[in-house]
């Protein structure tokens, strides 16, 4: 039986699935026996999740207008890519 | 409701290609669709806006020096999320050399593994908060990670590369990603669950 501490080191592992599958089902075996590393487990996903769904705010105009007009003064003075 | 403006759908490699050939506009569009993302991963790092926009400027101006040498061996935005790391690590050396800790110092001490609060969530913090209410949590949330486990934690988790390529943006072996990223996500779960937790679940602190 795995303790907590060697199921948290695996955490990672577990919640990605790129353990090999004896691994993940040892894990799986603990969270299913251990009602502390089950809320770990769920609530570290659920973190990821909401981080995930977050878009990134459209940038402030003054910030976007520089941008822009340090980009242009690029452009000109390199009148192209590459 | 006014329906989205139809967007025509954004082709990332065709952009790239007419702007690697010297097409102002193509590159123009790509820097439109990426800024916001470059600009909040160069605020989250630096944790400061004026930093956070030397960032943002010098990420696409150097994107645009260098654009021939990206091959598309990767996506683009990758590559652009690796240029700005570079730079936002550079403005967070800089700000921090006479203070706090620098990034590569050794961080493993035994009680970062140490898992506190175990309480299970609300069912679903999106609908508890509004956008911007959530965004500040998370906010400060990161910005209570050491940096060494918040670039770890921006570029897999937020920005979605992989360990290998988060490993090579940072200059780290994969097993640092791994054991920093473990320590990231723990931390931010126990700073998250402090917030997002039942709140009925509070009454056992009284037992």
């Amino acid at each position: 039986m795995l303790t907590c501490k060697q199921f948290l080191r695996e955490l990672s592992g577990y919640l990605e699935k790129t353990l090999d599958p004896a691994e993940l089902a040892e894990l799986q075996k603990h969270v299913n026996e251990c009602p502390n590393c089950f809320v770990v487990c769920d609530t570290t996903e659920k973190t990821l999740k909401v981080f995930k769904g977050m878009e990134a705010k459209a940038i402030p105009k003054d910030i976007h207008s520089r941008l822009m007009a340090a980009i242009e003064r690029k452009l000109r003075d390199k009148g192209g890519c590459g | 409701m006014s329906t989205v403006p139809a967007t025509p759908t954004f082709d990332e490699s065709a952009l790239v290609t007419r702007a690697q050939a010297g097409d102002a506009a193509a590159f123009s569009e790509l820097v439109e669709h990426y800024d916001r993302r470059v600009f909040r991963m160069a605020k989250q790092i630096t944790q400061n806006d004026d930093d956070a926009e030397d960032v943002l400027q010098e990420t696409f101006l150097k994107a645009y020096t260098h654009l021939s040498d990206f091959q598309g061996n990767s996506k683009f935005y990758t590559w652009l999320v690796r240029i700005a790391v570079n730079e936002a690590l550079m403005k967070l050396r800089k700000r921090r050399s006479d203070r706090t800790v620098p990034l590569d110092e050794p961080i493993d001490t035994g009680e970062d593994e140490m898992v506190r609060e175990i309480a299970v969530w609300d069912e679903n913090p999106e609908e508890t908060y509004s956008r911007d209410e959530l965004a500040k949590i998370l906010d400060q949330a990161i910005e209570s990670l050491k940096p060494a486990y918040r670039t770890v934690f921006i570029l897999r988790d937020i920005e979605e590369l992989s360990i290998e390529e988060t490993a090579e943006a940072l200059n780290l072996s994969i097993s640092a990603v791994k054991s920093r990223l473990l320590r990231a996500r723990l931390q931010l779960r126990e700073k998250l669950t402090r917030q997002f937790k039942r709140k009925g679940d509070d009454a056992f602190a009284y037992l």
